[in-house]
């Protein structure tokens, strides 16, 4: 796992260092959060990412100081901050549903926080002012809330938190309720804002395309814990569990064991006996439930009949066509291994003379390059 | 001027409402107008004369008992609005599943009459009872002294009778409240209290309206909290209409007095609303 943290240049030294040290929180009985530790270095953009239930909204409430942990320790900038209220914490939330005072107008909304904190009346003015104009809504300063459109309430919502120049910015799914054009420029619009604050912003989503798109650092979360946390690429390249290799992205699993190393490379072996090679720095557990894994991208598909002879390759594998898809960018193949596995092969319409695609039942051979081999410990949830 | 039929469909759904105003409302309303400006006797009859001094001569005749009504009034209301704000407060907020049954409890006393209701108060509140004599005991009700009529316990009474009336609007806006609202506050630095002052209160204003309104306009033409816990001193002007009415039949006066009744409690609204700012208010409900 590689610290992706980023310092945004400009701004000499950026603050927001979330850290949980052991936290565990519990309703009742059940344990929503378990011994959870990270540390999301100053400046991150850090994404929380993952299936519904799994405690997203829970880890940020408790930064933001709606809920307070059952065991362990939070700290903000190294200050012990696990019990004070949400008014004693800087931090502050971009909530989902936006929770705009709908009795003040947007610049009344804006001023809410200054306000409370003593600034000065002109200074408030100013500054909330300014961070209006900053959203471009400073022509819509004395609407009420419930007279703007989705996009413009989140606006709202952004400068209202931004504003008080907190320490970190926490988000709870702040796209959720936009459609999918407004999604993706507001997603522009906040790693902007993010990259001219230069303050942690927490980001939670379970869209993995968004985390994507913005994060500097992605934590995948399942059932109360992170499972991996990483740049999008280290996740996608070098998922350590199952659930990882299927969350972000699809993956291609098969059941396996290793079987030997040799320093660089290491052979696993799928239930059925087929010896395939991975890398050994890719290879995230030796013992307990493995699995060996590809994207689907990254295998190569070929007639059996016709091109089986095209040459000698490692990581092998004959199967059958069971169903395709025409998608555009590319084909969608969904194939059956002789042992009964099933796989998808997607293949890039980018080839000179397009072949025709293969039709269901065609026996084919997949085979990969072994550096895009990973071998993932399969968690009891996946 | 309905250029587009489907612009008059509004108004066929209305029409049922509109025809029981015209005839259960203003049919009688006017009537009364009339009444209100005859002249006579009750045993020669009432003639329609015009004479519009019935109005000042009312008012000149009953204004303590009009400034009581409103004094009353007034003070029920406060009252209410006392007691129902943390009562609504707890039902919408704390309750979690007892809010039906806490409900229930708050509008029981409606299943009985308002006048059994108020009858059983004055047999509690009896002179020799035992609730005047533990108030003797402690000092708070003088040896010679009693409860019944006096305007404590009128304004008691009234304040008892329309409790539920305040109780459930200022529930109905509490209940609507978005927690969110109050999470954001206190993320933008406001503690609890200043949450409360700030969010709380503003978005609780229509309840308080409504409230208010339901129990001062209702508290103020009532005449049997005053007939059964208080003496001639408490009356109200809701027992000299009703006086006037049926024992009296000086129906001019009693009709007089109704619609100076109406028009000061216009009157009323017309200001607290706009004290209260509710063309906002109705805005952020909606
Ligand atoms: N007040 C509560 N009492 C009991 N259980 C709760 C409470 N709040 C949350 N939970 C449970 O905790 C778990 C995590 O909830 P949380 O809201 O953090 O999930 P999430 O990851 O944000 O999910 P989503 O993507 O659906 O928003 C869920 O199983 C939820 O049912
Ligand atoms: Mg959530």
């Amino acid at each position: 796992m590689s610290s992706a943290a980023v310092t945004t240049p400009g701004i000499a030294s950026a603050t927001g260092e979330i850290r949980f040290d052991a936290v565990t929180k519990r309703y009742g009985e059940v344990t929503v959060i378990d011994d959870l530790s990270l540390t999301i270095e100053p400046g991150t953009f850090y994404a929380l990412l993952g299936p519904s239930g799994c405690g997203k909204t829970t880890t940020l409430r408790m930064v933001g100081g709606f809920e307070l942990p059952t065991e362990g320790n939070i700290y903000l900038d190294g200050a012990d901050v696990s019990h004070l209220p949400p008014n004693k914490r800087d931090v502050n939330t971009v909530f989902q549903s936006y929770a705009l005072f709908p009795h003040l107008t947007v610049l009344k909304n804006v001023m809410f926080g200054l306000e409370r904190r003593g600034v000065g009346k002109a200074e408030v003015q100013r500054r909330a002012t300014e961070a209006l104009d900053a959203v471009e809504l400073g022509h819509l300063a004395e609407r009420k809330p419930t007279a703007l459109s989705g996009g413009q309430q989140q606006r709202v919502a952004l400068a209202r938190a931004l504003v008080n120049r907190p320490h970190a910015l926490l988000l709870d799914e702040p796209l959720g309720a936009l459609d999918l054009r407004l999604r993706r420029q507001l997603q522009v619009e906040i790693k902007r804002v993010h990259a001219e604050v230069g303050i942690t912003f927490v980001h939670v989503t379970h869209d993995q395309e968004e985390a994507m798109t913005m994060a500097d650092v992605i934590a995948v979360m399942n059932r109360g814990r992170i499972e991996q946390a990483g740049s999008a690429r280290d996740l996608y390249d070098t998922p350590q569990t199952a659930f990882v290799a299927n969350f972000l992205g699809q993956s291609n699993l098969i059941d396996a064991t290793v079987t030997g190393t040799d320093g660089e490379w290491t052979v696993v072996q799928t239930h059925d006996g087929v010896k395939l090679k991975a890398p050994t720095d890719r290879v995230a557990a030796t013992t307990g439930k493995l699995a060996v894994g590809v994207r689907p991208e990254k295998v190569w598909i070929w007639d059996r009949i016709e091109e089986a002879d095209a040459g000698e390759r490692e990581n092998k594998l004959t199967a059958r066509v069971t169903s395709s898809a025409f998608l555009g960018v590319s084909m969608e193949y969904r194939v059956e291994t002789a042992a009964g596995d099933e796989l998808i092969v997607t293949v890039q319409n980018n080839r000179r003379n397009a072949s025709p695609p293969y039709a269901n039942g065609t026996e084919v051979e997949l085979s990969w390059a072994p550096e895009h081999t990973f071998v993932v410990a399969v968690g009891a949830d996946v | 001027m309905f250029r587009d039929r489907r612009k008059l469909i509004p108004w066929y759904f209305a029409l049922p409402g509109l025809l029981w105003l015209l005839v259960f409302f203003l049919l009688p309303l006017v009537n009364q107008v009339g009444v209100s400006v005859m002249s006579g006797d009750p045993e020669a009859g009432y003639d329609l004369t015009w004479s519009f001094s019935n109005y000042s001569d009312a008012i000149d005749q009953y204004w303590p008992q009009i400034e009581r009504s409103l004094v009353y009034a007034f003070a029920a209301t406060v009252i209410d609005l006392a007691i129902a704000f943390p009562l609504a407060y707890f039902i919408a907020f704390k309750a979690g599943r007892w809010k039906g049954f806490l409900l229930l409890m708050v509008v029981l006393p409606f299943f009985m009459s308002q006048v059994l209701r108020t009858v059983s108060w004055q047999l509690i509140l009896t002179d020799n009872g035992w609730v005047v004599s533990q108030l003797k005991g402690i000092g708070i009700v003088g040896d010679e002294g009693r409860v019944l009529a006096t305007s404590w316990a009128v304004i008691g009474g009234i304040a008892y009778n329309y409790l539920p009336f305040m109780v459930l609007p200022l529930y109905a806006s509490l209940d609507r409240l978005d927690r969110r609202l109050i999470e954001a506050a206190t993320d933008l630095y406001a503690s609890r209290p200043t949450a409360f002052r700030k969010v709380t209160i503003p978005l609780a204003t229509p309840g308080i309206f409504a409230g208010s309104l339901l129990c001062f306009i209702p508290a103020t033409g009532d005449f049997v909290n005053a007939a059964l816990l208080g003496s001639s001193k408490q009356y109200m002007i809701g027992n000299v209409i009703q006086t006037n009415f049926l024992t009296v039949l000086d129906y001019p006066t009693a009709a007089a007095l109704s619609f100076f009744l109406i028009g000061l409690i216009l009157v009323g609204i017309s200001i607290y609303s706009a004290l209260l700012g509710t063309k906002n208010l109705t805005e952020v409900a909606g």
